[in-house]
């Protein structure tokens, strides 16, 4: 072993063509589809979804070949996590709403990959890798009543053992794809749900509402700040049925106070949340580079060799905003490198995240000042890439929760302890 | 192939220079500190780590080590320990490592052995002048036509009793920056008193006066050639901004254990968020500027153009290290403003990265 920072070959070479992706397909329609929110971003799902479908379907034809869970053990350390961080980072430059609508599993198919039987992995996950018509996946947690502190969410989830159902009422809010995975596509979203409240966390279940579930509903569309080609809907549960076996994981309540279903779902986020500090990278490295061309037209150019006092105050602004983009880059890097070595990584997963927010904030917000009159603008797309870079900090756990969980890590503190 | 994972030997070299960093150099800060002065003993005994001769070529004795990465890992571990001892120990390297890097054969045969010695040479180098606007690309100390030197030079490190001083001057003959090996008792070098700043105390430095200096043209380092000076300069900014991740790391380790035990209102005041996100905060841009630091480092060994990362390590780094170390100092209330604590001492050496300039190189 030796530190080395040198993305693999292919891995470049898969970017470079995500780039011609981003261009053509997203970059061209990023303005129209924040101008009219709620319209789909048509070109890109249908480039995208053959190339999505088909790695799917790769990856659950290894997966028949297995019989028991799979613990194979495989000589070179993957590189699937990193590849995937430099592809969003990518899609992102290109626009990070339209990357939101990628038809694929999403956070439902790094749920069901963790928690799922083998069985349910194929039942599950067999429409995202066929036919024509894209396919999403969603993750509904959030509640009117229960943010960040999730674990207070009030949808119950209740066996009916005459008719073998789970019955779930409730509301679920901010959920992305949620219209296209139940209403728009044959698609799924995992929603959780307590099955028993004085449980607390334990009683926390996942379980997977497919489209087409009787007594699911799409509520509100939410109309927004920024990532506005991003569906983002309430999701109602009124009686809603779903099979004894779409629930992932054991539907026992464990005595013990930490559950492990419950922490299943956090471990989730120790994977996505490096995933959004990589959009964030996109949106910063798309409006860094464009206020630095911007500048250069005006003749300003970044100099990486001068003292302090030497810089102009918008030197100075764009050197701190490269810096804040290579720290977050890096720890993001750290981060899904750590995923692909099977290594725990919740305190880098966090730091990389809690980072990512303040950074793509700071980075946006510049680049609009910076570029004065004209950043304000919408003919160019820098107040865009400000409004977009926001939910960064927002979802997947806010910038405080984040730091909050690296406190407690570096500390060595549970959540009673560090509230 | 991504890897934040160092060889075997470096993980090695760092764990024997956190037990020294710790038992040695973290014992003896505070009175050296106070006195001026760090132990002979405590300093031979970084010296004899070995980090600066295995960096000597293979040719000359050395082992042919000198790697940037592994110069990242050994400052930040010094530093943690202490950071004028750290800038004491590595001097030699001020010169060493340009003289291996671009010193002409005579130069590096005349030069080089000195460094393998039991015993640290004393020698220096001579960069930073004083002045609030100090531009390593614009030096005011000049080398004219006809080699004579001239100018004035501060912050130079052991400068006193020194045999040799690498000193870099404008050239009125092509305007760019060079490097002149200069000994310490030439004609019309006057090492003025040592100088007084807030911080690295226990560092001796000087003022430098070069008054018509005869310099040769085999004392130019690197002959006809010279030197890449810009090179030089980002390993001196990666050095810096590793030692500026050294003394952060010790600043928040410290504070994150104190407050973990000072309890007032009932609780260890690290069970507040206003406390506990400090620390957070420090913990991230330490990393940070620490995975900044080792791209800088990897791609200097490399042999890529690190000029940017390098200069955006030693940015990040420079701010990074002064807000941890106040955060260091608040965390401790009261405490931190005594001296009897080592947060206020991080806190001086802290402030003075910015002005580090030239007081060190991987
Ligand atoms: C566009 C969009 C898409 C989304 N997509 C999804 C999705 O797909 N699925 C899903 O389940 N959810 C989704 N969300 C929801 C998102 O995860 C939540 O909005 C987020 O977790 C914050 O919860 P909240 O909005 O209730 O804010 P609150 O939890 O009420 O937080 C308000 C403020 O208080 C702070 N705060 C809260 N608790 C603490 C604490 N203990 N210490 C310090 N500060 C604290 C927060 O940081 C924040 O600043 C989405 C949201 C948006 C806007």
């Amino acid at each position: 072993m030796t530190i080395n920072f040198e993305i693999p070959e292919f891995i470049q070479q898969q970017t470079q063509m995500i780039k011609w992706v981003a261009e053509s397909t997203m970059r061209t329609v990023a303005r129209d589809l924040d101008e009219r929110e709620h319209e789909r971003p048509t070109a890109f799902v249908e480039t995208m979804w053959p190339i999505v479908r088909d790695q799917q379907a790769s990856a659950l034809a290894k997966l028949h070949g297995t019989t028991t869970e799979p613990t194979e053990k495989r000589e070179r350390p993957s590189t699937r996590v990193l590849g995937l961080m430099l592809l969003i980072e990518m899609l992102s430059w290109g626009d990070a709403g339209i990357y939101l609508c990628l038809p694929n599993p999403s956070l439902a198919g790094a749920a069901i990959e963790s928690v799922g039987t083998t069985e349910q992995k194929m039942r599950l996950l067999q429409r995202f890798a066929e036919g024509d018509k894209p396919v999403w996946g969603g993750m509904a947690i959030t509640e009117p009543g229960a943010g960040s502190d999730n674990s207070s969410m009030s949808t119950t989830a209740v066996f009916n053992e005459e008719t073998n159902e789970w019955v779930l009422n409730g509301e679920k809010i901010f959920i992305t794809n949620g219209k296209l995975a139940l209403e728009e596509s044959n698609g799924l979203v995992i929603v959780w749900a307590t099955v028993n409240k004085a449980a607390g966390r334990a009683g926390i279940k996942s379980f997977v509402v497919e489209a087409g579930t009787p007594g699911v509903s799409i509520g509100k569309v939410e109309i927004k700040h920024g990532i506005r080609a991003s569906d983002t809907v309430s999701i109602v549960f009124n009686d809603a049925r779903i099979p004894a076996d779409n629930i992932l994981g054991s539907a026992e309540v464990q005595a013990s106070k930490e559950s492990k279903g419950f922490q299943g779902a956090m471990a989730t986020f120790d994977a996505s949340r490096p995933l959004v500090a990589a959009s964030a990278l996109g949106i910063g490295r798309a409006s860094i580079e464009f206020v630095k061309e911007k500048l250069a037209e005006h003749g300003v150019t970044i100099p990486y060799n001068l003292p302090y006092h030497k810089l102009t105050a918008i030197q100075r602004d764009v050197l701190e905003m490269e810096a804040q983009w290579q720290a977050v880059y890096l720890l993001t890097l750290r981060a899904v490198v750590m995923i692909d070595q099977k290594q725990p990584n919740s305190l880098e997963a966090s730091m990389c995240k809690a980072k990512a927010g303040k950074a793509i904030t700071f980075i946006t917000q510049k680049a609009v000042e910076l570029l004065g009159p004209m950043g304000y603008t919408r003919e160019w797309l820098v107040e865009k890439w400000m409004r977009d870079g926001k939910i960064n900090g927002i979802y997947e756990g806010t910038d405080q929760i984040n730091t909050l969980i690296v406190a407690r890590r570096i500390l060595g503190y549970s959540r009673h302890e560090l509230a | 192939m991504v890897s934040f994972t160092p060889t075997d030997d470096q993980q090695l070299l760092v764990e024997t220079i956190n037990r020294y960093a710790l038992n040695d150099l973290r014992k003896h800060a505070h009175d050296a500190d106070e006195s001026g002065a760090t132990p002979a003993n405590v300093i031979q005994a970084g010296w004899q780590m070995g980090l600066v001769p295995s960096a000597i070529p293979e040719e000359l004795g050395g082992l042919g080590e000198l790697s940037a990465v592994t110069g990242v890992l050994a400052a930040e571990a010094l530093a943690f320990g202490d950071l004028s001892a750290t800038l004491e120990i590595m001097t030699p390297a001020l010169v060493a490592y340009p003289v291996a890097l671009y010193g002409t054969a005579e130069q590096r045969e005349s030069l080089l052995p000195l460094f393998l010695e039991e015993k640290a040479p004393r020698v220096s180098a001579a960069l930073l002048e004083p002045g609030v606007f100090f531009d390593p690309h614009n030096l005011q100390a000049t080398i004219s036509e006809d080699g004579l030197l001239n100018g004035v030079k501060a912050y130079v490190p052991l400068a006193e009793g020194a045999s040799h001083l690498l000193v870099y001057a404008s050239s009125a003959h092509n305007e760019q920056i060079e490097a002149y090996i200069v000994p310490g008792d030439a004609p019309g070098v006057v090492i003025e008193k040592r100088e007084l700043l807030m911080g690295i105390k226990a560092l001796p430095t000087y003022r430098v006066r070069f008054n018509d200096v005869r310099v040769d043209a085999a004392a130019r380092l690197g002959g006809a050639v010279g030197i890449d000076y810009q090179r030089l300069l980002d390993r001196m900014n990666v050095a810096l901004a590793a030692l500026a991740v050294g003394v952060a790391r010790a600043s928040f380790e410290y504070a994150r254990d104190y407050a973990k035990q000072r309890v007032q209102f009932g609780k260890p005041i690290a069970q507040n968020q206003a406390i506990a996100f400090m620390l957070a905060e420090m913990a991230i841009d330490i990393d940070s500027a620490r995975l900044m630091t080792w791209e800088a480092a990897v791609k200097l060994d490399a042999g890529q153009d690190a000029t940017r990362e390098s200069y955006l390590a030693r940015q990040f780094a420079d701010q990074m290290v002064l807000k941890a170390c106040d955060h260091g100092v608040q965390i401790l209330g009261g405490y931190g403003f005594i001296r009897e604590y080592p947060a206020e001492r991080w806190l001086r050496n802290g402030r003075g990265f910015p002005s580090f300039t030239g007081l060190a190189m991987v």
